[in-house]
């Protein structure tokens, strides 16, 4: 079921389209449960594809499409790093490592205590701001360093 | 129109259509997967790609539209390279396991590999293998074959009428799945084995069991809705292996519901009779046709001695051939008996004699897409007539028609549905009376004046609601979006409203409707050749026994044709008891049956794929055939039998030679379409009397037909009973009903009806009219009474 929370926000999305078009705002709804529930179960899918009125594979469409969406129990705080070719040249790795020893995880993994994951992201577009990550597809951080990093984790916990 | 040119071929072609529409037309052959003529244009597989002039890449033929001056190169260097690049693609991740895929030697990427794929693969790398997915007992899957063209997503969703198939994940990861856990259902499920390019969907039933260069193909005619879909028998060494759909775009377009494609596995069936088989106490004995057609006859004649021939009665299944149809009336004429119908399932026989010529469907089925209101009154059109459901989706989506719909329960009709109103039986009579006063007093309409004064008496008695007036408004052209001063309208019955117990009234008021309204009124054939047994008359002499009246008044002896009593009548124990009751049975049938049990001889009859014969469909063509097979063992075509009967019997004019002369004898001499033409009449002489009851207090029950229940072939074929499982053995009433009764949805509730009572599973099914238990027709159910009627659902203590 879904919440009265998520189903006000939906509805708000859903005045930005024409009443015959439900399906349109399946990837806005799809985001709003997913920041409620931190993660897309089956039944979150099912959920939503019967309150837009559209098969729920249009809607597992959506979601397995976006890497954004999440479709497995991910950390209370999922951190996306960008490895992409600007965020590269200033010099990402940096960032991944140091990222990766002090949570003691990858890439796709989750911290033991269920509080980090660890993400690689595809350009975010903000190339001007690189190195950079975003938590929770939401929050994003710029002109990354591991003292930064630090900084941002500490105020994460 | 734009001038173009395709392969130095000038042409003119009709502004809009795309480079791959104008080729086909022309008869160039440009490849293609994903493209297919009915579906919309997805332009991802890009086989297509094709050289257009001044254009610096290859464009899709299938997504490109011609424009004036255009300069199309199919084969040319640059389109051919294009064309073998994107087939590298395509074979990088397909397995090369065509020896032990069903799809060899009938498969597009086959062929055009054959055309355009190297001889050498330059991919060492791993291919990709993708999971299975069980998606019911219909079709199988080898995901791994798969080339991601979406014919089987865009078909389901846009013909069939649900998205049950979709593309999950991307790129290299995208596979096709139905959603978690579900399988397909769509009645036409069947046809994405047909459009699938390659052997990521083949048949399940017909897997393994041969190649397509082995089999012989036969045109036939499919012997189960009313639309007579043209369809493909294929044969191997004497055996039907599988069915397609024959190309026929009036009438089936080129897809085929799942009924027809899959029904042929019952004629294989291990319980076809091929001998004719005697009684002896309580055992069956195999015997000679001889022997057996003479004790047949002699029985006959016997009863006519002992107890006039008015003791005969003669049931004919209504998915018999004209010819079949018309050699019993012959039988039964000759012998001086008028107890003959076709009309098994059909309760309400008062308008007998009263119709001014065969009821049909009023128009052609191309006409059903082009209409802007229609008024769809007891029918659960996906089970009768599946193909007939996509018309109507096709005139709601594409032609914005508004659809009402009158009837006792609810199905999905995957299209919108502008008035829904789901009432008891009675209600129906009500509503549709309701209706008929909204439209008469609707300004536009002055016809009104011509109603019959006793109808305008029993108008003046209801009170029009506001979903009546919503119809009626409807019919009349007023719309919920835009009005149209003159609508097409169609008014249909359905297959429900035939069977309903107040069956005269529907169509009278029906007929009204339709016009008042200036609608075409048609009533849909419940079966392959309804329509056709009609006109071969194979009904009751006025005055005597039609179906339902002959086991009500037991007779001595009956003659079944191809009749299973207690599945293929309105009330099932009542002829269960008619037969036990009867000194003698005989029946022709192609199947053993338990419920055959009462019979003393058993002949056994060619079914539709060992037979020659006409069907005529419900908008009146007919369609003769010849036998796709021989007849398996000693089984004859009905024909021939009854043939034999007739002279056995020492009756004239039975000297037959062939299916074609009993055809020309059926139409007089002339020709088929002179006689249809002038029979074709579903006008009432006088309308019927509307009689306003008072709702009943007592359950009703709501007896539909199953999808795989409708005749003794479907019930026999394991792949569509497998799919089915879930439609029969169970009762459902509303959440209210059940909560009145104190019942509990999910437990074992004792239903009976007629003396007689079984234990089902109860269902919730808020779509359901409150007052009625839905219990479909089944193995189970085939003994309680009546379809419509009283019934009660108690708690087992």
């Amino acid at each position: 079921m879904l919440s009265a929370e998520a189903i006000a926000q939906i509805d708000r999305e859903l005045t930005k389209y024409p009443p015959e078009h439900r399906q349109s705002a399946v990837i806005s709804a799809l985001r709003i449960v997913q920041a409620e529930q931190g993660w897309l179960s089956q039944e979150n899918i099912t959920d939503v594809a019967e309150y837009l009125g559209i098969p729920p594979i249009r809607a597992l469409e959506v979601a397995t499409f976006y890497n954004m969406f999440e479709l497995k129990p991910v950390g209370k705080y999922k951190i996306t790093v960008c490895t992409n070719i600007s965020c590269m040249l200033r010099d990402c790795a940096s960032i991944v490592q140091h990222l990766e020893k002090r949570l003691g995880i990858t890439f796709g993994e989750t911290t033991p205590d269920g509080k980090f994951t660890l993400r690689e992201g595809e350009c975010m577009g903000c190339c001007g701001g690189a190195p950079l990550f975003h938590i929770n597809n939401t929050d994003m951080y710029e002109f990354l360093t591991p003292e930064k990093v630090d900084e941002i984790l500490e105020g994460l916990k | 129109m734009p001038q173009i040119e395709i392969d130095g071929i000038p042409v003119e072609v009709e502004h809009g259509i795309s480079i791959i529409e104008a080729a086909d037309k022309l008869g160039i052959p440009i490849p293609r997967f994903c493209y297919h003529k009915k579906l919309s244009v997805a332009a991802n597989c890009r086989m297509c790609l094709v050289q257009v002039e001044k254009f610096a890449k290859p464009l899709p033929a299938c997504a490109t539209p011609v424009s004036d001056g255009m300069k199309i190169f199919t084969r040319s260097k640059a389109a051919v390279e294009a064309q073998k690049s994107v087939m590298e693609f395509l074979l990088i991740n397909h397995p090369l396991d065509c020896p032990i895929c069903d799809q060899g030697g009938e498969c597009d990427l086959q062929d055009l590999a054959v055309a355009y794929g190297s001889t050498k693969s330059r991919y060492t790398e791993e291919k990709r293998v993708v999971v299975n997915k069980n998606i019911g007992p219909l079709i199988a899957t080898d995901m791994t074959r798969c080339i991601q063209c979406t014919r089987c997503v865009r078909f389901l969703k846009e013909v069939g009428g649900l998205m049950e198939l979709g593309m999950i994940n991307r790129t290299e990861h995208a596979e096709i799945t139905a959603y978690i856990g579900k399988s397909v259902e769509s009645e036409l499920s069947g046809n994405i084995i047909d459009l699938c390019p390659v052997g990521a969907l083949t048949s399940k039933p017909f897997r393994y069991s041969a190649r397509g260069w082995e089999l012989e193909r036969r045109p036939a005619i499919a012997p189960h809705d009313g639309l007579g879909s043209h369809i493909e028998v294929h044969v191997k060494n004497g055996r039907v292996m599988r069915v397609v759909p024959r190309e026929k775009e009036s009438i089936n377009e080129c897809w085929l519901s799942d009924r027809d494609r899959f029904s042929y596995e019952g004629v294989n069936s291990p319980d076809r009779l091929t001998k004719p088989l005697l009684r002896r106490g309580d055992q069956w004995v195999e015997t000679d046709w001889q022997s057996a057609l003479e004790f047949a006859a002699s029985r006959i004649k016997d009863t006519i001695a002992r107890h006039g021939p008015d003791q005969i009665g003669m049931l004919i299944s209504p998915h018999s051939t004209m010819e079949e149809g018309f050699l019993l009336k012959k039988i039964a004429k000759g012998i001086g008996c008028g107890n003959i119908d076709h009309r098994l399932r059909r309760s309400d026989y008062r308008l007998d004699g009263n119709f001014q010529g065969t009821p049909w469907l009023g128009c052609n089925l191309t006409d059903i897409n082009q209409l802007d209101r229609i008024l769809l009154i007891g029918s659960i059109l996906r089970n009768e007539h599946p193909l007939l459901a996509h018309r109507f989706r096709c005139a709601v989506k594409y032609n914005e028609a508004e659809l009402s719909l009158i009837n006792p329960l609810g199905q999905d009709f995957l299209a919108p549905v502008a008035h829904k109103v789901i009432t008891s039986p009675d209600g129906m009579v009500e509503m549709l009376l309701q209706v008929l006063k909204a439209v008469s007093t609707l300004e536009r309409r002055l016809l009104c004046l011509c109603l019959p004064p006793a109808l305008t008496r029993v108008m003046e008695t209801v009170e029009v609601s506001e979903t009546a007036r919503a119809i009626a408004a409807s019919l009349a052209g007023y719309g919920k979006t835009y009005d149209l001063i003159s609508p097409r309208v169609g008014v249909f019955l359905g297959n429900l409203a035939q069977h309903h117990p107040r069956y005269a009234e529907l169509y009278t008021l029906a007929e009204a409707i339709a016009s008042l309204n200036g609608a075409v009124f048609g009533v849909l054939s419940e079966t392959n050749n309804r329509v056709g047994l009609n006109l071969a008359r194979a009904m009751p002499r006025r005055g005597a026994l039609n179906a339902r009246t002959m086991l009500e008044q037991p007779r001595k002896t009956y003659v079944l044709f191809n009749v299973e009593p207690e599945f293929d009548c309105h009330n099932g124990k009542m002829a269960a008891d008619a037969m036990a009751a009867a000194e003698c049975v005989i029946a022709l049938t192609s199947y053993k049956s338990e419920a055959l049990r009462d019979a003393d001889v058993l002949l056994p009859i060619a079914p539709f794929t060992e037979t020659s014969g006409t069907y005529t469909s419900m908008e009146g063509r007919v369609q003769s055939f010849a036998a796709a097979n021989r007849p398996l063992g000693e089984c004859r075509p009905g024909w021939k039998v009854l043939r034999v009967l007739g002279n056995l019997l020492g009756l004239e004019g039975f000297d037959y030679e062939s299916s074609e002369q009993v055809k020309d004898e059926v139409f007089e001499g002339e020709a088929p379409s002179k006689v249809v033409w002038n029979r074709l009449n579903n006008n009432l002489r006088v309308l019927f009397d509307i009689e306003i009851r008072p709702p009943s207090m007592k359950l009703q029950r709501i007896g539909d037909i199953p999808l795989y229940q409708t005749d003794g072939t479907v019930r026999r074929a394991p792949s569509l009973q497998a799919a089915g499982k879930n439609c029969i053995g169970y009762v459902s009433m509303n959440g209210k009903d059940i909560q009145s009764a104190g019942l509990k949805p999910g437990t074992l509730v004792r239903v009976s009806q007629g003396g007689e009572s079984v234990e089902l599973p109860l269902r919730q099914d808020d779509r359901l009219a409150s007052g009625c238990a839905r219990v479909p027709l089944g193995p189970s159910t085939a003994r309680l009474g009546d379809l419509f009627g009283e019934i009660r659902v108690e708690a087992i203590r």
